[in-house]
């Protein structure tokens, strides 16, 4: 229970943001950080806990994005039915993805090569055809109102994502704990072991892989909605992708806080960069990429391996630790 | 040039102090401290100096600086005392929410006046994030006729956006085209994939027919395409009259260099946004390649002492004379004016200046600034031909340097 | 729409920019289809090499193909000292590391040629730029006809190192058995970064061959890697010759797609194509089950 809890606390105190920032510019980084979590997370559950290293994480967020939008302005449905709309479809993207990968027993860097395929095909597509606007792009009219989910101040906008992040993590949480997650993780840690066990590998994966395409779906909805301008290289390029697996590699993977650890620290290494190094052209990023591989240099198992490192240091670890050798040695 | 740029920027060590004040104080009052402490008119210029347009980026950004020392150097802002401009740089990485929160922090650091853009896809997110706090933006490139059509009241666009770029391609294609006793029937259009090549294309299509020219192919291609071999193959294979490029620089060196080599034939290529024709790097090393090809896009006005002055400016900075360098340039110096007839810092002040601005100092072929909804209607482009090594503009007659020379004889 | 009389002249050519993919896949196929390290830092190292072959051109006037004397040991020597330095220190024996590290090195490679070269596109001119040779009736660029020799050429060199050399054999021990190799002896840290730095090496080779008719700037390598690791993965990791057929298969997908589907649509071949051989036949074309 004890992770449920500080995940309410975390999350209550970061809904303090809205009511503690007056400024714009920091309660915009508490909202890309929540965003860059929540796209995290969505990697986390399917590469985290059940194993399957996406590339191509673009394919459910630009799904995600382009729903929204183009149900709007084609379609002129209102964004909020177009949030589930997205959410959904993402979801289904992800299952035909998983579908086409599992059921032919994709694994490791065949899978991760496939995504990437996926998010390519569908960029490519999404250049093509006539209703994302193809290379035009497409631009969700400005009409500012909670109604057309264009809030006119930013506190709108972060309860959404809030919202959004706390209904993933939550997820991340029942995975932790439930049937389906130890599924989840046993197929990660042996698959033929869990099959052995009588664990429905495929279907197993498959539901991972659709929850993962939902909330990095929900990801792009919210993308649309706050900038307002699509493009087939913002929806399907490999940005998202490698974003949505650097947040919780370098927070932690298959751990419940990893990605919003991630997220955070991603976010502020950014800032500190750009305010340290200043304006020279590609200077700040290139001390912002030092600092990732310094970072996996010293924390092997991201910023959740170094918390539990740390806490493994204490007293009541160490005895715990020293009981479990003795029974294991019984 | 780094160095430079620094010395203009604002203080990143005061900037980062203020964040920090304003995190330890509970988060209120962040920008209060910066607006005590200066008098000077803050422009902040957020372009994508790194990432994939960044080369693009760089020469925006680099114009924008030049304005702002020259406008300083004859005395800064007069109906303010003499005010210095002071640069705030962003870096948008190409991306346009990174650009979108640049803004949010500029306008909390009490920024006075936003330059941003250079793509389409920023500068949408970056006025829009700007209107929130009515702080007046000027666009300084991108080209989407959207940016101007949304109704901001603080968004402004100097240079034309593509709308009027292509109607103006096919009207001058048109006469060029006539005063041979039209020898051109048919032509082909050789497209990038993304917003500015597409909408060109598009626009094109619909226009061309109306001038008795006949698309008969238009290719849309990738960022990067890797080879053009294919692409020359069936230009050559349609054998079109005219060969309509619209591309990035990249894209357009190996597309001439494959037509060379492939000994393409044609009575003339006729770029529309980003060709040879309008580009010193390009000329200086294809000199061959360059030779009679036609363009249709941003340039100055040859005839203007202003616009001489300033592009040798900055070839004695080393730089190659873009379009980026003189549009970033003149959305400063624009802004600048704008505020000086304000006589004050007060957003909607200075919005109500942009918006009635008739700023003529600019060397551009636009004649006095006339803004409607936001767009410079005076703001067009002009048509331009490689002649002898030399870019010489051909169109409209009173700006021509140099008669066109059509069909072309090589 | 299509003039068929351009097939056979697009196939052509097709095959000659496919044999420029497979040249810089051919590198990728050791390090990631051998030694399973998933460089994200593939494309940033081929600018590396192509800059290395402009700077020689523009300040020493060395021709490009000259350059294949010195750039590919340079970069030996670099990929040696990566995987040595940093990336086999980093990698802590998870697979993700490595991943993040290569991510990291190349926002840092990229970065650092953004800052010291700017962000200019650079060309280098040869008097055999324009040259053309005519085969079948195709007129196709020398310079990538040689690309097309100089790739087979590559592809065999590296097979002879891999199966008729100590070095090879090492490299292959590693690969099948990373224990066993340690315990019978074998340096693995040296035989790792050996295998990445022949790797990196043949990056050198593909830059060579690659500027003569391309250009570099900092963002280039984006527009070869994922095609490179579709190679690698459509050839059948770790075979130097699924490499080179599958460089050639997608060439001429590439080129097919772009006369028949338009060339921006015609991408999606590719990964179409690739799509389909992993799910009925997961190992590759010439893929053994790893």
């Amino acid at each position: 229970m004890r992770p449920l809890v500080v995940l309410a606390v975390t999350f209550a105190l970061i809904g303090l943001a809205p009511f503690a920032i007056a400024s714009d510019y920091w309660l915009n980084l508490v909202i890309m950080t929540l965003y860059a979590a929540l796209l995290g997370q969505a990697w986390n559950i399917l590469g985290g806990y059940g194993g399957q290293f996406s590339f191509g994480h673009a394919a459910f967020f630009g799904t995600g994005a382009y729903a929204v939008a183009v149900l709007q302005v084609e379609l002129g449905l209102n964004p909020w039915l177009g949030l589930a709309a997205g959410g959904l479809l993402a979801a289904g993207v992800g299952a035909f993805v998983g579908f086409c990968t599992f059921r032919y027993g994709l694994r490791g860097s065949y899978f991760a090569l496939v995504t990437l395929a996926f998010a390519e095909v569908l960029r490519i597509l999404s250049n093509s055809v006539w209703f994302t606007g193809a290379g035009v792009g497409i631009l969700i009219p400005l009409e500012r109102g909670a109604a057309s989910f264009q809030f006119v101040d930013k506190a709108g906008f972060f309860w959404v994502i809030w919202g959004m992040a706390l209904a993933a993590f939550a997820t991340a949480w029942w995975i932790g704990h439930s049937r389906f997650g130890a599924q989840l993780m046993a197929v990660r840690d042996n698959e033929d072991a869990a099959r052995a066990l009588g664990v429905d590998a495929f279907r197993v994966k498959m539901a991972a892989i659709t929850l993962s395409g939902f909330f990095s779906g929900l990801a792009g909805v919210f993308y649309a909605q706050y900038f307002l301008y699509l493009d087939p290289y913002i929806a399907y390029g490999p940005a998202i992708s490698v974003e949505s697996l650097l947040v919780p590699i370098i927070g932690g993977m298959g751990t419940i806080f990893g990605p919003l650890l991630g997220a955070a620290a991603l976010q502020a290494v950014a800032e500190l960069t750009k305010e340290v190094v200043g304006e020279a052209p590609g200077i700040s990023l290139a001390v912002y990429g030092t600092l990732l591989v310094v970072m996996v240099l010293f924390m092997p198992r991201g910023l959740a391996g170094l918390g539990a490192r740390i806490a493994g240091l204490g007293p009541r670890a160490r005895r715990r630790r020293a009981a479990r050798l003795e029974a294991r040695n019984a | 040039m780094t160095r430079q740029a620094n010395k203009g920027g604002l203080d990143r060590r005061a900037f980062l102090a203020a964040g920090g004040a304003a995190l330890g104080a509970g988060i209120t009052g962040f920008p209060a401290v910066l607006r005590a402490q200066t008098e000077s008119v803050k422009i902040g210029l957020i372009h994508p100096v790194s990432g994939f347009i960044a080369f693009s980026g760089n020469q925006c950004r680099e114009g924008a600086l030049m304005a702002i020392a020259d406008i300083n150097a004859r005395g800064g802002i007069q109906s303010l005392g003499g005010a210095q401009l002071e640069a705030v740089l962003g870096d948008s990485q190409g991306k346009p929410e990174v650009g979108a929160a640049e803004v949010a922090k500029m306008a909390e650091a009490g920024i006075h006046g936003i330059v941003a853009g250079y793509a389409s896809s920023i500068s949408l997110a970056t006025s829009q994030e700007a209107a929130k706090t009515n702080t007046p933006h000027v666009v300084d490139v991108g080209v989407s006729d959207e940016i101007t059509k949304r109704g901001l009241e603080n968004t402004f666009r100097f240079s034309p956006g593509y709308g009027k770029i292509a109607e103006f391609a096919v009207a001058n294609l048109d006469t060029i085209n006539k005063n041979a006793g039209s020898p051109a029937k048919t032509a082909m259009i050789i497209h990038e994939e993304s917003l500015f090549g597409t909408g060109t294309a598009n626009l094109l299509n619909a226009q061309l027919p109306q001038i008795g020219i006949e698309v008969v192919d238009t290719i849309k291609h990738a960022n990067p395409t890797r080879d053009f071999t294919n692409i020359v193959l069936q230009i050559k294979s349609n054998a079109p009259d005219l060969i309509i490029p619209a591309n990035y620089y990249n894209e357009y060196v190996l597309l001439a260099r494959t037509m060379r080599q492939q000994q393409v034939s044609a009575k003339g290529i006729y770029s529309v946004l980003g060709g040879a024709a309008s580009n010193y790097q390009f000329v200086a090393e294809f000199p061959e390649a360059a030779d009679m090809i036609m363009d249709c896009n941003h340039w100055f006005d040859p005839n203007s002492e202003v616009a001489l002055q300033r592009k040798k400016a900055a070839e004695d900075k080393g730089l190659y004379y873009t379009y980026e360098v003189f549009l970033a340039y003149n959305a400063v110096a624009f802004l600048a004016d704008a505020i000086e007839r304000a006589g004050s810092l007060d957003k909607a002040a200075v919005n109500a200046a942009l918006a009635e601005s008739t700023w003529d100092d600019h060397g551009m072929p636009y004649g006095p600034t006339k803004i409607e909804n936001g767009q410079n209607q005076g703001a067009q482009p002009v048509n331009t031909q490689v002649l002898d090594g030399v870019i010489e503009v051909i169109y409209p007659d009173q700006f021509a340097s140099a008669e066109a020379v059509f069909p072309m004889t090589r | 729409m299509v003039n068929l009389d351009i097939v056979l002249p697009s196939v052509l050519n097709g095959l000659t920019t496919g044999a420029l993919y497979a040249l810089v896949a051919l590198g990728l196929t050791l390090i990631y289809g051998v030694l399973h390290i998933i460089n994200f830092a593939h494309g940033a190292l081929l600018m590396v090499g192509l800059y290395g072959v402009y700077g020689l051109n523009a300040f020493a006037g060395v021709d490009p193909y000259v350059a294949l004397l010195i750039v590919p040991p340079a970069m030996f020597a670099i990929g040696y000292a990566l995987q040595r330095g940093i990336i086999g220190k980093a990698s802590h024996g998870r697979d993700e590391n490595i991943l993040l590290v290569t991510l990291g090195l190349s926002i840092v490679i990229e970065n650092l040629a953004l800052y010291f070269f700017r962000s200019d596109t650079r060309i280098v001119d040869t008097p055999y730029s324009f040259s053309t040779v005519e085969v079948l009736g195709a007129f196709l660029p020398l310079t990538k006809v040689i690309a097309f020799a100089g790739a087979l050429l590559t592809a065999a060199l590296m097979w002879l190192i891999m199966t008729r050399t100590d070095l090879g054999r090492a490299i292959r021990a590693l690969a099948k058995e990373r224990k066993g190799a340690a315990l019978v002896g074998i340096d693995t840290d040296h035989i790792f970064a050996m295998s990445f730095g022949l790797g990196i090496a043949c990056l050198g080779i593909a830059a060579c061959l690659l500027m003569p008719s391309y250009y570099v700037s900092p963002q280039v390598g984006h527009g070869f890697v994922l095609i490179a690791f579709t190679i690698v993965v459509l050839g059948g990791m770790g075979s130097f010759t699924g490499a080179l057929i599958g460089g050639l298969i997608i060439g001429v997908v590439e080129a097919l797609g772009g006369l028949f589907l338009g060339e921006s649509l015609g991408q999606i071949g590719i990964f179409l194509i690739f799509i389909l051989v992993l799910i009925f036949r997961p190992t590759g074309l010439l893929g053994h089950r790893v």
